[in-house]
């Protein structure tokens, strides 16, 4: 590398400090994907069926490998805080930065209402076992803002917290499977034989299935949102990130093989809260409170994730001039980005309280399908702007490009599956995402500084 | 090298308005489904509705066990059952689903490289192709 092609090597001030392991990035990972075993995934047996829906939880499983993959060797590579979006800036360009950092908003956001929606109407459901009727919406507005206010405060302690609670809601996915399938040496009540049915609408259910099958394991990609923090990341954060998907894998395949044992599909396919009614069908009291305080806890964890991305998102955005620089600003005294974290409010809670969580959580799933999608042709564009051996690289994916045609196939087939019962949905954030792209492009490029866009102590891209 | 892009510096009430254009479009494209979603077809006044049986319905024995200890009788759970989906496939709406999708990525990859440039330039210089 010459002096001059290393011009953007300037040292970073406010550096993060590198105190994270492999332990961390799973447990940043499975914290904020876990509440997709509580509620949503569920959906995939509605538009496929059970076993659709297994089919489905399976080949998402291949996607998001696919994602860990090549997102490892990005993110251990763009080891700077903001994830996707900054590899976008180096990568691709402005304009595919400007709506990463908006998939990254919509999907944490969505899924913050989602999460609010859940603790709502769960405690709905508990207050009319027990004869009483309460509105959801004064518990939607709570959740949001007290996980907000502690945001706005700072979340050091918020996170810590949000281990423990993650923890705690697995251990009750687990303690359900062994409870119900017998292993634990109590009678097994699961019925699969009874249960199950033939595929109600065909294989076309199953690639239909696809769109929420994704919802086992949205958000995965979080992990790479730590990179500046993590110790060694060439090796922390693949082991987190691949651990992470393994863990998931198994905790969704214990979800299924437990609620398709207890419910019928068609129950199952529209139910709010599925592990929380497995719970209740196991008519074990114990086992329905930790199944309560599982659900809360995933959700609550959950909605917390997503309130510190969504506002660190929208606001790294501000402080490049993507978004007004007003949302890039941090408290005097708590060191928070304040003014984004209250800017989302008010947007999750209004999703929220429509109650229609099957678009709520289709929003989530199509942007964080439209951030895939741009994965698959990141990283070809990655190994041709700065091939092997030009720059230092913490991890180098295998196969390649055997990951990213998959990733693209798997894309095209999960955008066909939301089209499929979902195409209104799907047209809507389209159309979102293309008024938005011709709005940055006419009124807010201006004010942007061109050089500023790229930070990384790389030699000059190949071609340009 | 060619001198560094000088951004102009918005004003408080610009940066007002564009956070409003942002929630508006926010509100406006993603709402439009959910208030457009299609109701659920009220029933007939005064048609004689045929008595919905668990058979009538396709449900086991050990199904309906299952619904009574969650708690929905018949009359609950028959609208779930029935709620089923329309995979018919229309070509001109999937043809155009595809377009959009193809445009959108075809758009923004093609502005970004023409953005990307421009940064480089001012990063690293004039152009000196590798």
């Amino acid at each position: 590398m010459t002096a001059a092609s290393m011009a953007a090597a300037a040292p970073q001030k406010n550096a993060l400090l590198k105190v994270l392991g492999p332990i961390h990035v799973w447990a940043l990972g499975v914290g904020i994907v876990l509440v997709g075993e509580y509620m949503g995934w569920n959906f995939s047996v509605g538009k496929g069926g059970a076993y659709g829906s297994l089919i489905a939880c399976w080949i998402i499983g291949l996607l998001y490998t696919c994602v860990a993959m090549i997102d490892s060797e990005v993110t251990s590579t763009v080891a700077a805080a903001g994830g996707q979006y900054t590899q976008a800036k180096h990568i691709i360009g402005p304009l595919m930065a400007f709506n990463v950092g908006l998939y990254l908003v919509m999907a944490y956001t969505m899924l913050e209402a989602a999460d609010a929606l859940v603790v709502g109407d769960l405690i709905k459901t508990v207050a009319g076992q027990y004869g009483a009727e309460v509105d959801t919406k004064p518990f939607v507005v709570l959740t949001v803002a007290v996980l907000a206010w502690l945001n706005y405060r700072g979340v050091f302690m918020t996170l810590t917290v949000n281990f423990v609670i993650t923890a705690f809601a697995f251990i009750a996915i687990v303690l359900l499977f062994f409870s119900t399938t017998g292993l634990g040496g109590a009678e097994p009540i699961l019925r699969h034989s009874e249960l199950l049915t033939e595929l109600p609408y065909g294989w076309i259910g199953v690639v239909a299935a696809l769109q929420f099958g994704m919802w086992y394991y949205l958000g995965i990609e979080g992990t790479c949102q730590a990179a500046e923090e993590v110790r060694s990341p060439g090796r922390s954060i693949p082991l987190g990130t691949m651990g992470g998907m393994i863990t998931l894998l198994i905790a969704a395949t214990m979800t299924w093989y437990v609620c398709a044992g207890l419910m019928p599909w068609e129950y199952l396919g529209q139910a709010v809260t599925p592990l929380y009614d497995a719970g209740r069908l196991t008519g074990n009291l114990e086992m329905e409170v930790v199944l309560f305080i599982g659900t809360i806890f995933a959700a609550v964890a959950s909605a917390n994730g997503c309130i510190n991305d969504a506002s660190r998102a929208w606001f790294s955005m501000a402080r490049d001039r993507y978004m007004p620089q007003w949302f890039g600003a941090v408290h005097p005294r708590y060191r928070t980005p304040y003014r984004s974290i209250l800017f989302l409010v008010p947007i999750a809670v209004s999703f929220a309280f429509t109650g229609l969580l099957d678009q709520v959580v289709t929003f989530s799933i199509l942007s964080g399908l439209l951030g895939y999608t741009f994965m698959s042709f990141n990283i070809v564009r990655f190994r041709k702007l700065w091939p092997l051996g030009s720059i230092n690289r913490g991890y180098v994916h295998p196969f390649h490009p055997i990951p990213c045609i998959l990733l693209g196939l798997l894309c095209a087939a999960t955008y066909f599956a939301t089209y499929l019962g979902y195409g209104a949905s799907l047209l809507s954030i389209m159309a979102f995402y293309i008024l938005i792209s011709v709005w940055f492009v006419t009124r807010r490029y201006k004010y942007v500084r061109r050089g500023d866009q790229f930070t990384m102590p790389w030699p000059r891209p190949k071609g340009y | 090298m060619s001198k560094p892009y000088q951004p102009p510096v918005q004003s408080g009430a610009g940066q007002f308005f564009d956070s409003l254009v942002v929630l508006v479009l926010v509100y406006v494209s993603l709402m439009a489904p959910l208030l457009f979603k299609e109701a659920p077809a009220a029933p007939e006044a005064g048609a004689e509705k045929p008595a919905v049986t668990w058979e009538s319905l396709n449900q086991t024995p050990a199904m309906v066990e299952q619904w009574d200890k969650l708690g929905v009788n018949i009359e609950a759970a028959a609208p779930m059952i029935a709620n089923r989906f329309d995979y018919t496939i229309e070509p001109v709406s999937l043809i155009l689903t595809i377009l959009v999708i193809v445009g959108y990525f075809f758009f923004v990859l093609r502005t970004s490289d023409r953005e990307f440039r421009e940064v480089i330039r001012e990063r690293f210089g004039p152009g000196k192709e590798n």
